[in-house]
């Protein structure tokens, strides 16, 4: 674990020093300005006519959400492709580190900086407390947040696996999108919840039912660990089989 | 220190290396001498952990390649190839992050230590990105000698340098080979002459030959070799046919239509190139010259190298011949 840790924070100080985190960065949080400048001009005009209640704060957890899917595979597309297309993963699996501490590693930076940036994002709930009268609740705050922690977790981990299936990054890029739109759309594929399979395996299910709403869901804990730890653990075996391959 | 037994690695279905046997004991100079594609980085990537072999077993250290992977690669220093580096860190953090996952103690020291003796220390704060050549080499054997491996393998480490560098990344690896066991490649022959103990010719993912390099040479002195220019009737080629059948005559190789070498006993020598001469004129050819060729370590490597194909394509003759003869 010790060099999972070494090759996160390596990992982490990295993105400090790419440009597509960078502009990752900055974009998310200018499409979630714009966003929540027109979903509160919305909500002040409506409060004109009718005593609406004031947003609350999905108005910022629901763009996030979308935001994330698009975000994240920029952010993982780099992190094997590119050792790979160098060649440097030739001297970290020529180190002494497990296959699974390297995987566990490069998710570990990632996660570190999509922490940064859910952090960043804080300011739109406290711009909203200063907007609303009387103050926003903070509880469905602190869910949302633990949901979109645990979403930003699950679909790291599975961008780090398909980022150890190529070198090309833009491939892993275009797949990892894929991917997470596939399960996306998994709710939508079976209308009516006739699948609950399908249904269970959506991961935006399990966050808008809950989470987004407020509540802390166990069941919604469990999956976004479990596909975490899938992610992971397709990772480390790509990983052990490129090594079978040469 | 490294022993491997019967190491046998395939690409899918391609046979990368076959079946080889080869051992480095401690304080020794190993190179391994090949052309591209002979296996030689294949065998390194076995040996350092990279990647396990299909079949076969090797020991680095007293510990199994496959078993006890992490305990080799502790004990590894690899310089690959590509020389892979990072080029957005510099040479301190670069070194930094591979000493603390190697878990170097007393790391700033060592570090410091290292770089002064690739020549790098006042390039510690530059980017890998702006180096050249000849110091992302060295930076990648700093790398490798980092956490004083009891093993080093070094995978071309002299490719791409001018000859001033050249000399010195040798002066390097003799000067650790003094207490380490070096194992290294080259297609570089004076190099494997000057710096290596004992040099396994591999080719084809067979090795072909193992000595010293003395004992290489003495083996190539051990056979005559004989340029002869002739003119002719039926050119080179049909008196090499009419040769072959000398007494004393081992190999008869045409290299043109005027010119065969001739490897020959080393007895009686020059009885044998006055009864070849006598010989030559009988046939009806002019004789335009004749003379001894001296071997270097390249020729017999040459050598070495073609009598493996020649055999092969003997094996291929006689299948087809064997093929044509059961239909009839």
């Amino acid at each position: 674990m010790r060099a999972a840790w070494i090759i996160a924070r390596r990992e982490f100080n990295r993105y400090f020093s790419t440009t597509v985190a960078y502009l990752v960065l900055f974009l998310f949080l200018f499409i979630l300005g714009i966003l929540f400048n027109s979903a509160i001009q919305r909500a002040y005009q409506y409060s004109l006519f009718q005593g609406a209640t004031p947003p609350d704060v999905q108005v910022i957890l629901g763009p996030m959400l979308t935001l994330l899917v698009f975000s994240i595979p920029a952010l993982t597309m780099r992190l094997l492709a590119e050792e790979q297309a160098k060649g440097t993963i030739e001297l970290l699996l020529t180190a002494p580190v497990r296959d699974w501490e390297l995987v566990t590693g490069k998710w570990l930076g990632a996660m570190g900086f999509l922490t940064v940036l859910l952090a960043l994002t804080f300011i739109y709930p406290l711009a909203l407390d200063a907007l609303v009268e009387p103050g926003i609740d903070w509880g469905p705050v602190f869910a949302g947040y633990l949901g979109l922690f645990l979403v930003v977790s699950a679909l790291t981990a599975l961008g780090v696996a398909i980022s150890a299936m190529f070198r090309n990054q833009i491939a892993a890029f275009a797949v990892t999108l894929a991917v997470f739109l596939f399960l996306w759309m998994l709710g939508a594929l079976s209308p009516g919840s006739t699948n609950p399979v399908l249904e269970y395996l959506d991961f935006g299910r399990h966050f808008y039912r809950t989470f987004y709403r407020g509540v802390i869901d166990l069941r919604g804990i469990v999956y976004y660990l479990s596909v975490t730890f899938f992610g992971l653990y397709l990772g480390s075996v790509i990983i052990e089989s490129r090594r079978w391959n040469g | 220190m490294i022993e491997a037994r019967d190491l046998t690695k395939y690409y899918g279905r391609r046979l990368a290396i076959d079946h080889l046997t080869f051992h480095a004991r401690k304080g020794e100079i190993v190179a391994f001498l090949g052309p591209n594609g002979a296996g030689k980085t294949t065998t390194m990537r076995i040996l350092t952990g990279y990647m396990p072999p299909s079949e076969g077993e090797a020991k680095v250290a007293g510990f199994d390649v496959v078993e006890e992977s992490l305990e080799v690669r502790r004990r590894v220093g690899y310089l690959p190839e590509t020389v892979p580096l990072y080029d957005d860190m510099t040479v301190w953090d670069y070194l930094e992050f591979m000493g603390s996952l190697r878990q170097v103690p007393n790391l700033d020291d060592r570090i410091a230590e290292v770089l002064e003796r690739v020549h790098l220390i006042d390039r510690a704060e530059s980017f890998i990105g702006t180096l050249s050549k000849g110091m992302r080499q060295r930076v990648g054997l700093a790398q490798a000698i980092l956490h004083q491996p009891e093993v080093l393998i070094l995978d071309e480490p002299t490719l791409g340098l001018d000859p001033r560098q050249r000399v010195e990344v040798r002066e390097l690896i003799r000067e650790i080979g003094r207490e380490r066991t070096v194992l290294l490649s080259t297609h570089i022959l004076p190099e494997a002459q000057e710096l290596s103990d004992r040099v396994l010719i591999i080719n084809k993912g067979r090795i072909v030959a193992e000595d010293t390099p003395e004992e290489l040479q003495l083996r190539v002195l051990g056979a005559q070799r004989l340029r002869l220019r002739v003119r002719g009737p039926g050119g080179a080629a049909q008196l090499a046919q009419l040769l072959r059948q000398f007494p004393g005559v081992l190999h008869v190789h045409t290299v043109d239509e005027e010119q065969l070498e001739i490897e020959a006993k080393p007895e009686e020598a020059e009885a044998l190139r006055v009864r070849l001469a006598r010989a030559v004129l009988e046939q009806g050819y002019d004789l335009l010259e004749m003379c001894e060729i001296s071997l270097s370590l390249e020729d017999i490597f040459l050598q070495l190298v073609r009598d493996e194909s020649a055999e092969d394509s003997d094996a291929e003759s006689t299948t087809r011949k064997g093929a044509r003869n059961s239909e009839d």
